[in-house]
């Protein structure tokens, strides 16, 4: 847990009992006048603890152990495809934000013969949502009683990707991790009895180390992470040995709270989730604090709505999605088809642009600069006023791309009509209806 | 090493604990109630809290058969559209605990014809009701009133109640002992001043179950869940206005999106239509479910199913 200034304070120079130490006290070679000063400052994270020179040892380990993030950021990476997760800092995501989404896991066997194509499917997955490219993140390889090392060469070499290896065997896991070389992976698990073993093995292929007790128990867990530990392993990973609904929910939000609110470091990594071949299990752990997140299978159908649940969850609250401004054409709009004005929120732009697309009518969409806000929002900002709607239209050269000069405006910003008028000389301003549900109805009754 | 105890925190509220439906014994001619809220902590937390009630499914239904649906849902009720009753009592099969009735808007839409409805489905299904009108302030108020009266004793939620629309809906909820549905736009004060205008009339906040709108998965949901968590806390926090349990409607909003309606000319990454549209729905619900929703209403018969297991498995 972050420290205050006055416990930082307790830490410096001045408050040693070491004369040697003691004697620099105040000495202002960090650049502050006091130690108490500077203490204040680092608690501000406005300086660095480098800039005294006269910390003891002891204190300084004590310091920068407290700087460090409550739950720690591990990283895995292939090929230049890197997966940072951990490092969160809230509860829920309205306290700040989410800040690194779960990663996605497909499970492959090496007693599955089509485990590369499974593999090579799932790194060649990419779906556009909100003008993003979401993909999964990984593949996890488990040892069944094949040719492990085998099967992990051919998934390394199909996709390119981060790689979980599932196994507790020791000698398998070697002869992985060798197949896996210049993959950084997460190696699952290092159990009670066989941890020695797997901390060896995480440490010498710089691998790292998912643990997991004998049954879902929070000390057990918290022991097997410290042996873990300090035998060397600094990416450690846990798997608090839950596979259903319940006690996940509440056995990963009770060490998220022990991270977060009780700076409990022993459990202070991110967790490792089974959601086997249940999408609802699989959306749990993503809005309820999984960091890998293993399926067991692969199938668009599934994986679209898990990777747009996962962009929703890890939006920050403050900044929404936007869409790039312009002109959209829905359907292969001819030029005398009908023009609308909306806002870049990108769930405002969707609504309208989903309501079209669906209906088959054909339509322009121009699409304002609304600084990311909803329609009624932005007016209410001032972000979606006559002027801004006017310069959206002038400068996308509406009028000599269109065989008419008909806008339609949201039904929620009726008020602007007047004033669009007078900033649009020539130009018709239609009301349409409040809500774009309404639009395909409007667009087959007033558009003729 | 210092043992780890499980991190228990103290809640001073509880939701209030809802009844939709009455039974015979009650002057209503349901078979059975459902009882909602009552929780002291947050959503399936069973360690540090009471979870007496586990969140509830009501399947809409419509008065005609709808024009604007997706072919997957159209094809999953099969024939039972084209008749509120057989809709109603295949919602029950299906494993409703509560029915949905949503009035659509058309030219029959009359007062009489309302109350020839409600009969029809009370008699078809033993569950409680919820009915909603077609949302057009001046017929809703018109039918809701002849639903109030003839339902009565029957324990309904009318609806929806909004900001522009309530007094007529509430007035006719108080005379005739039914409840009411509060919807507000996805804001928690919005959502608190509504529950107090209503409870001003007199409405009794035991009668009212709020409705802080959702989206769909992709199409907003991140405002629908952090809003809900955001009223939850506040009310095991203490705050009384807070604490109603909330209705939301993934059902209606996951249908409407691209994703669930399009089946053609949709990138192949978008898997199988009626998985990917089914998914669409329970991952809308399931999400809002561990948010708080208190009672989700659904639209697919297979959504039902998974929906209902999902809870299951949270409760027990
Ligand atoms: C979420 C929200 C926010 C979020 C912003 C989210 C965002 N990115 O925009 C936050 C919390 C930041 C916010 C802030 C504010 N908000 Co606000 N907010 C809302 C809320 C709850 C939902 C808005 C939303 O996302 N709607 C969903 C989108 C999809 O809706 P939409 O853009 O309107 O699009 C729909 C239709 O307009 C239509 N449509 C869209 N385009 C087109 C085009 C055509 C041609 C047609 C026909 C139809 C159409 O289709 C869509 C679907 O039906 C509304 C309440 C409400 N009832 O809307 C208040 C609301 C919009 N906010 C309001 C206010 C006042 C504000 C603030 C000014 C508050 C303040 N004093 O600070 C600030 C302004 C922001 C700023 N200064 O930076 C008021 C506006 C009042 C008014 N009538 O003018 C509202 C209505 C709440 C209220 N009743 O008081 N808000
Ligand atoms: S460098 Fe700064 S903090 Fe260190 S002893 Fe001198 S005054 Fe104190």
């Amino acid at each position: 847990m972050a420290l205050s200034g006055i416990q930082i304070y307790k830490l410096l120079p001045a408050s040693s009992k070491n004369p040697e130490v003691k004697k620099h006290a105040n000495c202002k070679e960090c650049g502050f006048p006091t130690c108490l000063a500077f203490a204040m400052k680092l608690a501000q994270k406005q300086a660095e603890l480098a800039q005294c020179p006269y910390v003891e040892e002891e204190s300084k380990a004590q310091l920068e152990a407290s700087a460090a993030p409550p739950i720690r950021l591990i990283t895995l990476s292939a090929d230049g495809r890197k997966l940072e997760v951990g490092n969160e800092t809230v509860m829920f995501r309205h306290e700040k934000t989410f800040f690194h989404p779960p990663g996605l896991f497909v499970r492959v066997k090496d007693t599955q013969p089509d485990a590369a194509e499974v593999a090579k499917a799932v790194a060649g997955y990419a779906v556009e949502y909100v003008g993003m490219d979401l993909t999964l993140d990984g593949i996890a390889v488990e040892a069944d009683g094949g040719d492990f090392a085998a099967t992990v060469a051919a998934v390394k070499a199909a996709s390119s990707l981060p790689l979980i290896l599932l196994t507790e065997d020791p000698a398998a896991a070697e002869a992985g991790l060798k197949a896996a070389a210049g993959v950084r992976v997460l190696l699952w698990a290092a159990t009670p009895d066989n941890w020695q073993a797997m901390a060896g093995l995480a440490k010498q292929y710089n691998a790292a180390l998912a643990v997991r007790p004998a049954e879902t128990d929070l000390n057990a867990l918290a022991g097997l992470a410290e042996q873990v530990k300090n035998a060397g392993v600094e990416d450690i990973v846990l798997d608090p040995a839950c596979r259903d609904f319940r006690t996940s929910l509440q056995t990963f939000t009770q060490l998220r709270r022990l991270a977060l609110k009780h700076g409990e470091r022993r459990v202070g990594y991110p967790i490792l989730a089974f959601a086997g071949n249940d999408p609802l299990l699989a959306g749990q752990h993503i809005a309820k604090y999984g960091g890998f997140i293993i399926l067991d299978s692969f199938s668009p159908a599934t994986v679209y709505p898990l990777l747009v649940l996962r962009a929703n969850i890890f939006t920050d609250p403050q900044k929404p999605i936007q869409v790039q401004p312009g002109v959209y054409e829905i359907n292969n709009p001819k030029p005398s088809d009908p023009l609308m004005v909306t806002t870049n929120f990108s769930i405002t732009y969707f609504s309208v642009a989903n309501e079209l697309e669906s209906s088959g009518l054909p339509g322009w969409l121009l699409v304002a600069d609304a600084e990311g806000m909803s329609v009624l929002t932005a007016w209410a900002a001032g972000k979606f006023d006559a002027e801004r709607i006017a310069k959206a239209v002038n400068n996308n050269g509406l009028a000599e791309k269109l065989a008419h000069k008909r806008l339609i405006i949201p039904g929620h910003v009726a008020v602007l009509m007047g004033e669009l008028e007078e900033e649009l000389p020539g130009w018709e301003i239609n009301v349409g209806p409040r809500e774009a549900v309404d639009l395909p109805n409007y667009l087959k009754m007033q558009w003729g | 090493m210092s043992a780890i105890a499980i991190p228990v925190e103290k809640w001073s509220g509880k939701v209030r604990e809802v009844t939709l439906g009455a039974t015979a014994e009650q002057g209503g001619t349901r078979t059975k109630t459902v009882t909602v809220g009552g929780e002291t902590t947050l959503p399936f937390l069973h360690f540090e809290g009471q979870l007496p009630h586990p969140p509830a499914i009501a399947v809409e239904i419509r008065d005609r058969p709808p024009a604007d649906w997706s072919p997957v849902l159209l094809e999953a009720w099969g024939d039972v559209v084209n008749d509120v009753t057989a809709w109603a009592r295949a919602a029950e099969e299906q494993g409703a605990d509560i029915v949905l009735l949503q009035f659509s808007l058309h030219h029959d839409l009359t007062a009489d014809y309302a109350r020839q409805t409600l009969r029809r489905v009370l008699s078809a299904t033993g569950l409680p009701l919820i009915v909603f009108g077609p949302g057009q302030a001046d017929i809703d108020n018109e039918i809701l009133v002849a639903v109030a009266e003839e339902g009565k004793g029957e324990n309904l939620v009318l609806g929806v109640c909004e900001d522009k629309n309530y007094r007529t809906i509430v007035a006719a909820a108080l005379a005739h002992n039914h409840m009411v549905n509060a919807r507000t736009a996805m804001d928690v004060n919005l959502a608190k001043q509504l529950n107090i205008l209503i409870s001003d009339m007199g409405m009794p906040v035991e009668r009212i179950i709020m409705d802080p709108t959702t989206g769909a998965l992709g199409y907003g949901i991140e405002y629908g869940y952090s809003v809900m968590e955001r009223l939850r806390l506040a009310a095991l926090q203490g705050d009384s206005m807070t604490q109603l349990p909330m209705l939301v409607t993934p059902g209606e909003e996951a249908w409407r999106t691209k994703e669930a309606r399009a089946g053609e000319g949709v990138p192949a990454a978008w898997g199988d239509w009626a998985e990917r549209a089914i998914n669409w729905e329970t991952i809308t619900a399931g999400t809002l479910i561990e948010s708080g929703a208190d009672i989700v209403v659904l639209r697919h018969p297979e959504s039902v199913k998974r929906i209902r297991a999902m809870i299951n498995a949270l409760m027990n």
